[in-house]
């Protein structure tokens, strides 16, 4: 956090003065803030010991929130694994030079961006079940929700990723002999998904975060288990949801972490886009610093 | 598709979609003024700024939507007592939106972030060398530059919203995903249409919202 | 281009095998008694979010629910431990009896005209009605006082509808579980949660809300609580019928509710075996 932006100039004595004014100012009124909202909590009973006592208590965790946070994972690390073949598979085939390949796969990754993962779980559970003459898990509902969704906007993402390499790349490749599928595979592949690794990563957050949509189908994740199962046996909504809230944000923070640790690991090696001249030198790396849109389902 | 030709059925299903119109719209105003703020604090000369966008991103973003509407009614309507409405719908209705909004900021202020971080460096120097002051070079020289870059993200977090204002049915506003799964419980043998009727209206009004935000993106893209 | 076709044919054989994999492969097509008969174990279908009836606490449930099942269970000779509890909500109890995923269903599950057509009932083993929860000092004695109150409920439910139908003058807060509508009836938010008055019960009787709230007492309708079995599955229903009418004479179904919904002090209600169902045939 040094001030090497390029956005305005090394701060002087004055700059340096107001902006302290206006940091202690804006500090203040955030604490005010906080305070206000701590003490109308403390009114209304929130931090009332019979609402947190359950989180002192061993059985809240291994038979609620633990189990949850495995089911939720569980969930998470299937869907992950079948969203980023999806996205290969469809990105590959809506690149295919065949039309009979790439419209229907356009089509199916443009449908399944475009349907809320709601209705998508919703219809998995309750739908599905006419059609194959058989119960679906909630388990699966969820899971083949996810990869749905996630997996076609990461299709659209490898595409990008594949389109936003220089022609040289594939052109050389081919000038040396490989096959279509060798090109694909040994050259634009790995190449494009490094490139779009912060859009990949983000995605798996959403994707993560997105298990929670699990509860309409009562598929007993951390949202289900946490909060709407431990608020019912203690009444104790809200304070469950900070709990729970904490803990999705110390996951997503750890996975994101683990996203910017590979991409400079990886950002060593290899060729990427030539980085211009950044205007911010306050920009953290990957994912928030990436190039593209992040998707904010669920 | 008798479960349609019903008219109590199909006014559901067309307030369901308005509730959902509604609320993209409200958030979608929403969040894009409080994610430029949020952006602008991040690449504030001020410390206490920049923590405080970062936080706000970080927590939003990290936070499943079901549990940031459970909080706006939980926690700022029934503990913090704020009433937005006076019919219970409507403020649960305006509750939804600060709550997608406040969600949709945190991608929003990301765009923007790295919107502005596609404006070559020199701009940025060329402002500051004829005197403009840090807010001057924002506004008149980075940001009508970044919004070009943006466009197309800002496609994808609108998409995204739509689609996210499905979830405020956790809190009691009858939207779509709310009547569809009334529809289903009550016409078990109809499924099928009930679900692409709803999905397909979805597509029917975001595939083409896809479309739009590519071609301009495209139209402005600034060739560098 | 042979590979991307490749490609593509997999991942449409994926997909497949996913949902495949889904599907069941139990058919157990000679109804309960069969199954209970032949692999020794049901699975139950229950509420998880319904204190005094179907709770989760943990990794056990707990509710006059989970007692009537296991009374129906040793009925059919399925040891208590044989037993594989399965979580439902209101709105997955047809489909999963019409699809094998639970042998029975005992989930304050209201008997009527639209549910027989899906699936066999036997039972009553309870007539609850629906009634409000309101704070112990509230001055509402009736639904014909809603006007302008606040109600809550859950989300597309009987209870719900019928306040929107009979009482539109009410405004209706909805939630996808009653365990929300709890903390806003304590702080006023609301000023009523309506459902059967057996549930407002089993809720009003927890710990956290002992003596905070009151029933008011006057149900507005008739909710016969059933037990769903699969259409087809006569015998296992009349056999439901055999076991629930011994029940209510060696005193089993007394102890269930001692055990459960009686800890509030209420006396266990009267089981008229005369108003249990026929099983679908007339």
């Amino acid at each position: 956090m040094s001030s090497s932006s390029v956005l305005y100039d090394h701060p002087g004595p004055r700059a340096r003065l107001r902006s302290h004014v206006l940091g202690v100012v804006f500090a203040v009124g955030l604490v005010a803030l906080l305070w206000w909202i701590y003490s109308k909590f403390d009114a209304a009973g929130q931090w009332e010991a019979r609402l947190w006592t359950p989180f002192t208590e061993a059985k809240t965790w291994t038979q609620f929130i633990l189990p949850g946070l495995r089911a939720t994972l569980e969930a998470a690390a299937v869907g992950m694994v079948l969203s980023l073949a999806f996205g290969l598979i469809f990105a590959v085939g809506r690149l295919s030079e065949h039309w009979w390949i790439s419209v229907p796969a356009g089509a199916i990754v443009e449908f399944f961006r475009a349907v809320p993962l709601l209705l998508m779980i919703f219809f998995i559970f309750y739908g599905v079940p006419f059609l194959i003459q058989g119960p679906v898990p909630a388990f699966w509902a969820v899971v083949v929700g996810l990869t749905l969704y996630n997996g076609s906007v990461l299709a659209e993402a490898f595409r990008a990723g594949i389109r936003s390499l220089p022609g040289g790349q594939s052109e050389a490749a081919y000038a040396i002999g490989m096959r279509k599928s060798q090109v694909m595979r040994l050259i634009l592949m790995p190449q494009a998904a490094r490139a779009m690794l912060p859009i990949i990563v983000s995605q798996l957050v959403v994707l993560l975060k997105d298990t929670a949509l699990g509860y309409i189908v009562a598929y007993p994740e951390l949202l289900q288990r946490g909060v709407n199962d431990l608020a019912a046996n203690y009444g104790n909504i809200l304070a469950a949801a900070m709990v729970v809230a904490v803990i999705y944000i110390v996951i997503n923070s750890l996975l994101t972490a683990l996203a910017g640790w590979l991409d400079r690991r990886t950002s060593t090696r290899g060729t990427r886009p030539a980085k211009r001249p950044r205007l911010f030198a306050t920009v953290d790396s990957a994912p928030e610093g990436g190039t593209t849109a992040t998707n904010p389902q669920g | 598709m008798h479960v349609f030709t019903d008219p109590k059925n199909f006014d559901a299903y067309l307030s369901g979609f308005l509730w959902i119109l509604k609320l993209t719209g409200a958030s979608a105003g929403l969040a894009l003024l409080l994610g430029v703020l949020l952006a602008a604090m991040r690449v504030s000369p001020v410390p206490v700024l920049r923590g405080v966008g970062a936080a706000w991103v970080n927590i939003f973003r990290n936070t499943p939507l079901t549990l940031i509407v459970l909080f706006c009614y939980f926690g700022l309507y029934s503990t913090l007592g704020l009433n937005l409405a006076d019919s219970l719908d409507l403020n649960n209705y305006w509750l939804g939106v600060v709550g997608l909004s406040a969600y949709t900021a945190a991608f929003v202020c990301e765009a923007v972030r790295s919107g502005v971080n596609t404006v070559p460096a020199g701009q940025a120097e060329a402002a500051r060398a004829i005197g403009l002051t840090f807010t001057q070079t924002l506004r008149i020289v980075i940001l009508p530059q970044a919004t070009r870059s943006v466009v197309a993200p800002f496609g994808s977090i609108l998409i995204a919203l739509c689609k996210n204002a499905t979830i405020v049915g956790t809190i009691g506003v009858i939207e779509a995903s709310s009547v569809m799964k009334d529809l289903l419980n009550e016409n078990g043998d109809a499924v099928i249409p009930i679900f692409l009727v709803f999905a397909g209206t979805f597509a029917a009004l975001l595939i083409p919202t896809g479309y739009l935000f590519g071609w301009l993106a495209n139209r402005l893209a600034v060739k560098r | 281009m042979r590979t991307k076709r490749a490609v593509t044919v997999a991942a449409v054989a994926a997909l497949s095998f996913a949902m495949a994999a889904c599907g069941g492969d139990d058919d157990s097509a000679d109804g309960i008694v069969g199954k209970a008969e032949s692999q020794e174990k049901l699975v139950i279908g229950v509420k998880a979010d319904q204190p005094g009836l179907g709770l989760q606490t943990g990794t056990e449930y707990e509710g006059f629910d989970i007692e009537i099942g296991k009374i129906i269970a040793k009925g059919l000779g399925v040891d208590e431990s044989n037993i594989e509890w399965k979580t439902t909500v209101s709105s997955n109890r047809e489909p999963f009896i019409q699809q094998g995923t639970v042998d029975l269903v005992v989930a304050t599950y209201t008997i009527n005209d639209e549910r027989k057509e899906k699936v066999n009932f036997a039972g009553p083993y309870f007539v609850a009605g629906q009634d409000l929860l309101v704070q112990a000092d509230s001055e509402i004695t009736g639904p014909n006082q809603l006007d302008g109150k606040k109600v809550c409920s859950v989300t597309g439910s009987t209870p719900a509808k019928r306040i929107q139908t009979d009482y539109p003058n009410a405004e209706l807060q909805q939630f996808d579980s009653y365990s929300k509508c709890l903390p806003e009836l304590e702080k006023g938010q609301v000023d009523a949660v309506t459902t059967d008055d057996i549930i407002l019960a089993g809720y009003a009787a927890q710990d956290q809300w002992a003596g905070k709230f009151k029933l008011v007492g006057s149900t507005f309708s008739d909710e016969p609580y059933g037990i769903g079995l699969k259409k087809d599955d006569t015998t296992g229903c009349e056999k439901v019928n055999e076991i629930l009418t011994e029940a209510a004479s060696d005193g089993s179904y007394q102890a269930a509710w001692d055990k459960t919904l009686g800890k509030s002090g209420t006396a266990a209600p009267e089981l008229d075996t005369t108003k249990l169902t026929h099983c679908g045939s007339v």
